[in-house]
């Protein structure tokens, strides 16, 4: 069976060009880039383009950018870093519905005697510009907003947060993790100090992303060895990763953006007119371009993941991550659900290679599985 | 996550909806804490007859709903009354954090034959 893939915020198939641009890299010029010799000086060189490739495409300058393993140390060495860097006690600001690995930097932190704030946020998603700026005081080092969300797609204002906490002289790190490539990020534009990016979500390898850390901030690295990375990150490079990530950065244009919206607006108005008891969680108008998340009351989600698998469609309930835990999702929890319906979501997130027929055969075995389900549920308001 | 022998009968459960002149109805879990189960009884001469389920839940939850009726069906109430959760999950390798789908399962019939017992008193 031929599977269809829209689970692209879970990760991203490797783009061929990106596969073919890393192969090298393996076998042939495999030289650590911080070694003197020719093998060592052409992966360094490499590294370098790729540094300022993914520099400009954020507005930031190469040395701002730091290679990391992913979206999640990126995240922890933002969080504890920045932290480490002042006295204990220091205060923190991050959301309710931020990615697990700033949550849980964030309630470690609180063990070490630092002072957290989780902003709620609204029915769609959003921080409320006031509330970030009444949490902020005279103790606040940083505040931490995912930008594209994860579960439910929603994109924050970055601009507005960014100079309320420029105004107030605190950092600004915001998670772009889901929303690099796919809408704009401009470290000058949006005030930010810190920005989280990652490799596979963006049809890059796995187990590859990236920090900017705006000249001049003071973070403590806890990494400690041969002081790669401006000393802020040591380890050997992960050069053929490094090399693909940057590779998928140069190929994401402006028409992959335009073909998911199409797809995903053509998804949404056929499930709502297919399908009733059903809701679009996350902001209709400010969302990423490759995601939609339906709450299909009195049914559970993992139920419906489980029928479409069968189908040979890949999909998800939410967040990843989070499949193997029973907490019912705290982003639909932030935003407002009741903890019964926090388990009837279905996450379908798509990418550059899903095809309008691909979209026909979702739309034509979607509403069969949720009759399916809906026949034997004992939820009495369906 | 889950094995093959689960995702087997996920594909198509047996039993599952609701009996309309059930004898006897057993509903467990809630819906604020996640799984709900409702069995419904056909019971002729102290045997299960009839038996079906409606299942609010994740796979184990569906795949153990529809292993209990199939165990249920046929047997005494006293029989089917000692079903327990082990005879439901074995050999399904469930994750451990759905192992407690079974033990719903198993309530869930436990609470329809006391409903039945309740009601015509034997």
């Amino acid at each position: 069976m031929k599977r269809i893939y829209m689970d692209n915020g879970a990760t991203t198939k490797v783009a061929p060009e990106v596969a073919k641009v890393m192969k090298k890299y393996f076998s042939d010029s495999y030289g650590n880039s911080s070694s003197l010799h020719k093998l060592g000086r052409d992966a360094n060189k490499k590294i370098e383009e790729a540094r300022k490739i993914i520099a400009d495409s954020i507005n930031a300058e190469p040395n701002e950018i730091i290679f990391t393993s992913g979206g999640t140390e990126s995240n922890n060495l933002t969080l504890k870093g920045i932290a480490f860097a002042n006295e204990k006690g220091s205060h923190i600001i991050v959301t309710k519905v931020e990615h697990d690995c700033v949550l849980n930097s964030a309630k470690w932190l609180e063990k070490q005697g630092y002072k957290i704030t989780y902003l709620n946020v609204d029915t769609d998603g959003f921080v409320n510009e006031k509330d970030l700026e009444k949490s902020i005081n005279e103790k606040t080092i940083l505040v931490s907003i995912i930008h594209g969300n994860n579960e439910i797609g929603t994109i924050q204002n970055l601009e507005k947060l960014g100079k309320i906490c420029r105004k107030r002289n605190v950092l600004f790190h915001t998670d772009a993790c889901q929303s690099y490539t796919k809408t704009e990020i401009d470290v000058k534009k949006q005030n930010l100090d810190l920005v989280t990016l990652n490799s596979h979500k963006i049809h890059g390898p796995k187990g590859v992303g990236a920090l900017f850390i705006r000249k001049g901030i003071n973070i403590t690295p806890w990494q400690h060895g041969g002081g790669h990375e401006f000393n802020l990150r040591s380890g050997t490079l992960n050069v053929p990763g490094i090399i693909g990530f940057s590779e998928a950065v140069k190929i994401a244009n402006k028409k992959d953006i335009e073909h998911m919206i199409k797809l995903r607006e053509k998804i949404i108005e056929g499930v709502f007119d297919k399908i009733s008891d059903v809701k679009l969680n996350g902001s209709k108008k400010e969302r990423l371009c490759n995601n939609i998340n339906f709450t299909f009351f009195g049914i559970e989600g993992e139920g419906i993941v489980g029928y479409l698998d069968e189908k040979g469609i890949c999909a998800s309930t939410g967040s990843a991550c989070s499949s193997n835990s029973l907490e019912p999702s705290h982003v639909l929890q932030a935003i407002g659900f009741e903890r019964k319906d926090c388990n009837s979501s279905l996450r379908l997130t798509l990418s550059r290679y899903n095809t309008e027929k691909e979209v026909d055969y979702l739309l034509k075995v979607l509403p069969e599985i949720i009759e399916k389900l809906r026949r034997f549920t004992p939820y009495k308001n369906v | 996550m889950y094995s093959q022998k689960v995702l087997k009968i996920f594909k198509k459960p047996k039993n599952m909806g609701k009996i309309k002149d059930a004898d006897a109805v057993g509903e467990v879990g809630n819906l604020n804490c996640g799984d709900v189960m409702k069995i419904y009884l056909k019971v002729e001469k102290n045997k299960i007859k009839d038996v079906k389920v409606e299942t609010f839940g994740c796979i184990a939850a569906i795949v153990t709903s529809s292993l209990l009726t199939e165990m249920a069906k046929g047997k005494t109430l006293d029989e089917a009354y000692k079903i327990t959760n082990k005879d439901i999950s074995e050999g399904l390798e469930l994750p451990n954090i759905k192992l407690h789908c079974s033990v719903l399962a198993a309530s869930a019939l436990r609470k329809a034959i006391d409903d039945y017992r309740k009601k015509f008193k034997v």
